[in-house]
């Protein structure tokens, strides 16, 4: 078990640059999650953990060891694939086996490792099996299992879930974290998948354009975005943003981001009228409000039913008339329907800077 | 009804397949009938039943024998079939060894002249044979080597690498570099990889290279023609000619050697098969 640190990672690809300089610090037996949309560059990143990778610049520390120059086969690490990679013409067991044997293990503790490991994953019925009489589900855990097998110093995921249906998928994530927490292993967990980030992190990444765009605690980053880029890409409906001005009728009254009531201005730095910002409101920081006591009223077009709640959709009220597509999220006891106009309350606003986009606060 | 359908239905399919056998197995059949016929010439007939049945061309072709200047005597077709057997899996053996570390370069290394050379070794391909066989016969020459088993590999090798490089270039391509690399990150070298994933994975593809380059080898006659004169080094596609090549035809001599010299391939292709496991590569990636 070890810490990662990664600084000013650099990995270019010919011209095209990938990552940018890239800061990693993970703790100990931490579970860190690098999300982002495609393309971001994540598994770059994974890559050059791994040694698959030889990074442009920057350093690579696996607890006090300078890794950076290392063969995979030297970081003492596991790898799951998101294609599992499994040996096809391997069985199960063989696959499992095959870390150990090239660790010259001896036999009688390769086949008790393997046990245990089959047993923990629930596998041991499939050891005899080639890896295409197994199903997806299947594949994933032998996959797994070859990774756990090794008792590495650090795990690495490259959207090990992508290939599962969405059931399996919320199971295995589960199960993914309890295994963390039995074998206290240091993960690092690529995915694109906001859900998998926010549940399974104990620290989290949002990676965009080549660059940590924030890291923290998911629900630290979800209640406080750094900018535009992370608000909108974490929480699901995404957060709305409105291109506003600061404004108030008077230097005693309220302010307003454009109609937004800021109800706690002495929290953001910079406020001064006519200062151009982004308004952001979480579709589930908005209540519903009775009629004429709302800071917003939305005219209602879609209503999207889940269970305990309506994910409204529909088009912000403004003073100049129908303004920008707005999405709310009400419980699902609220009747609303096709054509009604919303009051709504907001409960929370987010302000960026328009030109930065990055958050402002004091 | 449909019981009588499909009983018509299971009869017309059955007299096509049939049809197409016959139609495929008419000259083989006829060439058997050749060899184990009496009359030595080629007469019109419809039926593929040897007139006058006998072995006697068989007992005249396998025991070919030679007295040596020595006064020894040999066994010419013996030899001739090691000859023939010896050059072929040797062909195959130097071929694909030349041709597997090259293929996999040019599948998974960038390098300078990547394209350029794949593109030269294809080029290879297009010259017949024949333009080649006075060079090598002059290289030969000069090494030495001409009548010499050793002579005809190389040059056999030689002309089988290109094709054999392409074909598992593209085997190798088609592997997903996941599994190299989940075997490096298992611990293996980059050579480890090489030789306990790579290469087990494409043994389908590298089988049947093998067999294309044996085949080649096998029925190779042109090179061997030119560059053998010592019928104690011939091959049997030499042989063979022999047969009906000089002044009188000996067609039941020639019938019974084809029979004779097709017998190795059919063992070969029996023991290649078993490593042509159909979607062998299948299942070790995505779901
Ligand atoms: N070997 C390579 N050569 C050139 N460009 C590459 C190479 N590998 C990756 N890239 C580029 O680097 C960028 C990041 O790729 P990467 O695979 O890391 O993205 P990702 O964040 O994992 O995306 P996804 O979520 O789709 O898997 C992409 O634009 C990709 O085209
Ligand atoms: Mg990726």
């Amino acid at each position: 078990m070890v810490s990662v640190q990664a600084k000013q990672l650099i990995k270019r690809f010919g011209e095209t640059t990938v990552l940018a300089g890239v800061d990693l610090d993970i703790p100990d037996g931490e579970f860190a999650v690098l999300v982002g949309p495609s393309g971001c560059g994540k598994s770059t990143l994974l890559r050059l953990l791994a040694g698959l990778e030889r990074v442009s610049a920057g350093t690579i520390q696996f607890g006090d060891r300078d890794v950076t120059t290392l063969e995979p086969r030297e970081r003492d690490i596991a790898m799951v694939f998101q294609s599992y990679a499994l040996y096809p013409h391997m069985s199960v067991r063989k696959n499992l086996e095959f870390g150990l044997r090239l660790r010259k293990t001896d036999a009688a503790t390769m086949t008790a490792r393997v046990e245990e490991v089959a047993k923990m994953l629930d596998i041991s019925h499939l050891l005899e099996r080639l890896p295409r009489a197994l199903s997806g589900g299947q594949r994933q855990r032998v996959a797994m299992g070859r990774a756990i097998v090794r008792r590495p110093a650090l795990f690495l995921f490259d959207e090990p879930l992508s290939n599962l249906d969405p059931a399996l998928r919320a199971q295995v994530r589960v199960e993914i974290r309890k295994l963390h927490d039995q074998l206290g292993v240091t993960s690092v967990y690529v995915t694109h998948d906001q859900v998998e980030a926010m549940t399974l992190a104990d620290v989290l990444f949002v990676l965009d354009g080549g660059e940590v765009q924030q890291r923290g605690r998911p629900i630290d980053i979800y209640r406080e975005p750094a900018n535009c880029f992370v608000a909108k890409f974490l929480g699901s409906p995404a957060m709305n943003l409105s291109p506003v001005e600061l404004r108030r009728e008077s230097p005693d009254q309220r302010w307003f981001a454009g109609q937004f009531p800021v109800a706690t201005p002495t929290a953001f730095a910079g406020l001064e009228t006519g200062r151009r910002v982004v308004a952001g409101v979480r579709p589930h920081d908005l209540v519903l409000a009775s009629e004429g006591a709302g800071d917003l009223e939305l005219d209602v077009e879609v209503v999207e039913t889940l269970g305990p709640e309506l994910t409204v959709h529909g088009t912000l009220r403004t003073q100049a008339g129908p303004g920008q597509a707005y999405v709310a999220v009400l419980p699902a006891e609220h009747r609303v329907t096709r054509g009604d106009t919303l009051a709504l309350k907001l409960e929370h606003l987010h302000l960026f800077d328009a030109d930065t986009k990055r958050t402002l606060r004091c | 009804m449909t019981r009588r359908a499909d009983l018509l239905e299971a009869i017309a399919a059955h007299a096509v397949v049939i049809l197409a056998v016959c139609f495929s197995l008419y000259p083989i059949l006829w060439v058997v009938s050749l060899a184990f016929s009496g009359s030595t010439s080629l007469e019109p007939q419809v039926l593929p039943i040897p007139i006058e049945p006998t072995l006697e061309p068989m007992r005249e072709v396998v025991g070919a024998t030679r007295i040596e200047p020595d006064g020894s005597e040999i066994w010419l077709f013996g030899r001739q079939l090691l000859n023939s057997v010896v050059v072929s899996i040797a062909t195959a053996v130097v071929g694909i060894s030349v041709a597997i570390p090259t293929a996999y370069a040019f599948a998974r290394f960038e390098f300078v002249g990547r394209r350029e050379g794949m593109r030269l070794l294809l080029a290879t391909q297009m010259f017949p044979a024949v333009a080649s066989a006075v060079p090598l016969f002059m290289i030969l020459e000069a090494l030495e080597l001409l009548n010499t088993r050793t002579g005809l590999v190389l040059c056999y090798a030689s002309t089988s690498v290109p094709f054999a490089v392409f074909q598992l270039r593209s085997a190798f391509e088609a592997i997903p570099i996941d599994l190299e690399e989940a075997a490096m990150v298992d611990g293996a070298t980059r050579f480890e990889a090489f030789v306990r994933v790579v290469l087990p994975v494409a043994r389908p593809a590298i089988a049947v290279t093998f067999l294309f380059a044996f085949m080649t080898a096998y029925n190779e006659f042109i090179l061997a023609a030119t560059l053998l004169d010592d019928e104690r080094a011939f091959t049997l596609p030499v042989v063979l000619q022999r047969f009906i090549g000089e002044y009188d035809a000996r067609w039941d001599l020639f019938a019974a050697g084809a029979i004779v010299v097709s017998l190795p391939v059919m063992l070969l292709f029996y023991q290649v098969q078993r490593h042509m496991v159909a979607g062998l590569g299948a299942g070790g990636v995505k779901g």
